[in-house]
Parts: C-alpha cells; structure tokens; sequence
C-alpha cells in the first residue's frame, strides 16, 4: 500500500468516515420510520386484532417456512400478498373462509408434498391472523412481488 | 500459548465445534426435507429444523468471535486476560441460554422472528454474557499493549453487543418490525462483523507471513474504512419492497455495489501479505484456511452478493432461492472459513503440541468449500428458474417448487460432502494422528 497514507491518517479516515456514515444513515431510518407509519401502512387500522395476529404469527414461527415481504424461509409460499391471491379483494369473506379452510385441513398428507403443521388455531386466532395477513397486504411496497404469484 | 489466561480459548473453540456439528447436521436434515418432504413433518416440522440450523450457526460463529478474541486479545495487549473467572462465567451463561434455546426450539418454544427466536431470558442472558465479555477484554486492552488488531476487534465487538439491542424491539407494525430487525441482522454480517473478520485475518496474516506490523495494520484500517463506509447505507438493499420509502432502492443500490469493495481489498490483502512475508510457518492449514476464507467472502459475499442487489434486478430475484445460494456462499466463505482458520491456528499452542494432521485439515477444507461451492451453484440455478417461472411467469410457488426437484437433489449431496468435512476438520484438530508436519521447502533456484 502506498507511502502516501500512513497509518494514523487512514485510522483517522476510519473514525471519521464512519461516523458521517452512520449519522447518514440513522437520518435516513428517522425519515423512514415517519414515512412508513404516516405514508406506507395503515397506522389507524393497525387494531388490536392485527397486533395479535402478528403475535400468532411470530408464536407459530410461520417466517421459517413462508416468507413476508420476501423476507423468510423460500420453503413455503410468499403470505405478504395471499390475500390479494385469494381473492380478498373483491370478495373479504370468501378469502377469509378459504384461508380458515386451508389453514384447518393441515397436513395434507399428500405423499411428496411439503406439509404445513396443524397449528390448531382457535376460530378468534384464524380471524387475527387473517386481519394481519389483510392489514399487510395493504402495506405500500413499491409495487412488490411482479405478480400475483408472491 | 504465551499467557496461562488464553487457555480459556480452548473451551470456547470446543463449544463451537459442538454447535458447528449440530448445525450442519440440521442443515442436512432440513436439505433432506426438500427431497422429502414428508420426512419428520408431524414429529419435527421443517421450520424447527430450520430455527436449529440458523441459531446454531449464529451462536457458534459468536462463540468462536469470543474465543478468538480471548486468544488474541492478550497476545497483543501482552498481558493475562483481566479476569478468566469472568471469561468461564460468560461461557456458562451462553452454553445454558444456547442448550436451552436449542431444546427449546425442538419442543416449539421460541420468539418466532428469523434469526431472532431466542426466548426473552436466552436474549437477555445474551446481552448479559456480552457486557461480561466487553468489560473484560476492555479492561485487557486497556491495561495493555494497545494494537490496531485489538483495537478493530474490539470496536466490532462492541457493535455486536449494540446493535443486537435492537432485538429487544419488537413493534406491532411489520414494516417498522422490519427496519430495525435489520439493525440487527445487516449490521451485523454486512458491518460489524466484518471488522472482526478483518482484524482475525490481520493477526494472522502478523502470524502466519511475519510481514511488518505497520503494513498490515494500515491495510486493516482501510479495509475497515470501506466496510462501514459501504456497509452502514448498504443496509438500503434491504429496504426495497417493506413500505419504506423509495429513495433507498437507489441508496441501497449504490452502497451495496460498493460492499464489493472491502471483500475485494481482503482477497488483495492476503495474497499480497502472503508474497511479500518471508516466514515459513509450519502451520499450513491455518494458511490454507485464511486464504480460502478471505477468496470465498468475496465470491460468496461480494459476487453473489452483487448479482441480486441492485434494486431492478431484486425486484424479480428478492426471496427466491437466489437469496439462499448467497446467504449459503457469504456464511461460509466470511464467517465460518475465518473462524475455522483461527481454530486450526490456535489449537495446536493452546493443546502445547505441534500443528498435528496438517493434510487431513487440509482435506476438510476442499471438502467443504468444494461442497459449498456446488451447493451455491445448484441453488443459483434453481433461483434463476424460480425467477423466470414464478416472478416472470407467474406460475405459483408450490407447482414451481415441484420443477427444481432436481436442484434440490444435488443440493442435498453437497451437503453430505459439507456435512463429511466438517466431521473432517472437528476431528483433524481435536483427535493428535500423527506427526504429520510438513517440512520447509528447499527455496526453488
């Protein structure tokens, strides 16, 4: 390495930048956190039944199989947008009743097919998780995944 | 070994190996799910296994980041660790907090968030054992000789114990969930991590090719530099699609092409050290080891890194198995290669023997890079057709999964290899053979 930098110079170079980076950075995380609780997603139909969803959610540790957002396992489908799959759209109830039917008919049992656990959920669990499934396909994403397909 | 207080090192390496055992031997567990999926579905479901594999691997390379630094830390302070009845407490509360996380885990008994399932008490005990840890190296290095080795280690150190507070944080709403559970998860292995790896391969490379202290040292500061200077803002490439804003898809883009960067200047700095230093130290594994982590780290985490992270690629690749076969590379090549090369360093000084079963070390290391390397590529190709099927296509998930059987396949026999290197390695440093040194060359005419 050349002669032109000594050593002090490029520890002093390390400190320095450093810091300006992650001020930088925490600046932007600042930004961010306002932009996604007043912009991206639905602070006010954030509900309590939404917050307990998610704690099934995390409680069953659904991420080490599915992902979120992307976010997750890749062994089992992508969830962030399974409402919009199912149709909740257009048709709330119908969704609803075909995520609780599915979600109950665990494992499949199919020979050569990933199973998904019996997690048996009561009715008042199925309905939170699918409150926070719906509340996060609202989340604005930028678009994301290309497709239906998650 | 020069100070009696390094020994704690011993016990921390061995606890490693334990865990390093199991957490390959989840992953084979969980590869062979994919072939199988009926396999353990009722009794063991496959995100348990998963939990497993993913804890183990980040408790252990932890353990092994403490080890190295209870090694490390008083060879360049020259001086006793403060306190080795601190550095045995420590151990106890990380074995009983990981012992019972683990069990736990298999019984179902967890947080539930990626990577961050510990239990409550186990993240507290946690952040305990690294308060005990942070005081006692401190108080060593500050009583001692003060290096820039020990003074990167111990920064990055410190950004381990920091930054994993913001696991303690756990918001009802899933996109600020998200932004500051990559607090932890990207600031570790993209950030602070990365200083530790670069101080360990800096005091091996001091060890391994007696090149001047001042050379090396001023590498490392800039090597540092570049790693937090991309890193920090790096962490915008995760910041794409959770309902953050969209400025960080050109953020993130920009400073994660510049990750490439301390990845690259770590290969150089090896092979440069390795050419300019004179010394033939017997220890060829360790080398061997200290080459193949900083050459890998680039690939795994910087090449493979690379291809998927600019935002108008990761809109199509983001949670395919892409991300696996990079998560795979990045792991072993940085993490698990750099502790495997302090162990093969320092076992034989903290055992009082000679580098013993330097060529069975060194068949472990093929086997598992190559098994690696294999098992990056089938997972590369299975992304990409996942890619086009699913996110191009839009054909669903599952009837997709259904079309890489056959990478899925190949994937599970590079595992075995994986799986037979480690055995390899675990043995090749713990069990003395035979004296298999090799001898200095003759200099070529």
């Amino acid at each position: 390495m050349s002669e032109a930098l000594t050593k002090s110079q490029a520890r002093n170079i390390f400190y320095g930048g450093s810091l300006f980076f992650l001020a930088v950075f925490v600046a932007l995380t600042v930004h961010s956190h306002h932009y996604i609780v007043n912009k991206s997603t639905d602070s006010a139909g954030l509900t309590e039944a939404v917050a307990r969803g998610k704690g099934i959610w995390e409680k069953h540790s659904c991420i080490n199989c599915h992902t979120i957002l992307g976010e997750g396992a890749y062994f089992a489908p992508e969830v962030g947008n399974v409402w919009v799959r199912y149709g909740g759209r257009d048709d709330p109830e119908g969704a609803r009743e075909a995520l609780k039917v599915w979600m109950q008919s665990q494992p499949s049992g199919v020979e050569g097919r990933r199973q998904m656990p019996q997690f048996n959920l009561t009715d008042q669990e199925l309905n939170d998780l699918i409150d926070f499934l719906e509340w996060t396909s609202r989340i604005d994403t930028q678009g994301w995944p290309p497709n239906e397909a998650g | 070994m020069k100070y009696e207080s390094q020994k704690v090192a011993y016990y921390y390496i061995l606890a490693a190996l334990i865990l390093f055992a199991a957490q390959v031997t989840f992953g084979l567990v969980a590869g062979y799910i994919y072939v199988d999926p009926n396999f353990l579905s009722e009794t063991l479901p496959f995100n348990r296994v998963r939990m497993v594999h993913t804890s183990s691997l980040i408790v252990w390379l932890l353990l092994g980041f403490f080890g190295a630094a209870y090694y490390l830390i008083p060879d360049e302070a020259e001086r006793d660790i403060h306190s080795p009845l601190l550095a045995y407490v420590q151990l106890a509360i990380l074995l009983i907090g990981g012992a019972g996380a683990v069990i736990g885990y298999l019984f179902g008994i967890h947080e539930g968030r990626e990577f961050l399932e510990q239990p409550l008490w186990v993240k507290i005990g946690i952040v305990v054992a690294a308060l005990i840890f942070l005081f006692n190296v401190t108080m060593t290095f500050l009583k001692g000789r003060k290096t820039a080795i020990s003074n990167v280690l111990l920064l990055g150190l410190w950004g381990v114990a920091l930054f994993f507070l913001f696991a303690l944080y756990n918001p009802h709403n899933l996109g600020l969930d998200k932004l500051y559970w990559w607090y932890v998860v990207h600031i570790w292995v993209e950030g602070v991590w990365e200083l530790v790896m670069a101080a360990i391969l800096a005091y091996l490379m001091l060890k391994l090719t007696g090149v001047d202290r001042e050379v090396i040292e001023k590498w490392l500061y800039v090597i540092v530099a570049t790693a937090l200077f991309s890193g920090l803002l790096g962490t915008g490439h995760h910041y794409y699609w959770i309902g953050t804003p969209a400025y960080w898809q050109w953020v993130g883009s920009v400073f994660s092409v510049l990750e490439v960067v301390p990845f690259f200047l770590m290969v150089i700095f090896v092979f440069a050290m390795v050419w300019k230093g004179g010394r033939d130290h017997p220890n060829k594994a360790a080398l061997l080891w200290a080459l193949g982590c900083a050459t890998l780290a680039f690939f795994g985490a910087g090449v493979w890194g690379f291809m998927h992270t600019l935002s108008v690629i990761n809109y199509y690749t983001h949670g395919t198995q892409v991300t696996a076969a990079h998560g795979h590379l990045a792991f072993f090549g940085a993490y698990v290669s750099l502790n495997l090369a302090i162990f093969t360093y320092a076992m034989p000084y903290l055992l009082g023997r000679e580098p013993y079963n330097q060529v069975l070390n060194m068949v472990s290391f093929w086997l598992m890079s190559g098994g690696m390397a294999f098992m990056t590529f089938t997972l590369t190709f299975a992304g990409v057709v996942q890619t086009h099927l699913q996110r191009v296509n839009g054909e669903y998930f599952m009837d997709v999964q259904e079309q890489l059987h056959l990478f899925y396949l190949m994937r599970l026999g590079s595992g075995v290899v994986v799986v037979l290197g480690a055995l390899v390695f675990i043995y090749a440093v713990l069990v003395p053979r035979s004296r298999e040194l090799i001898a200095a060359q003759q200099p070529a005419e």
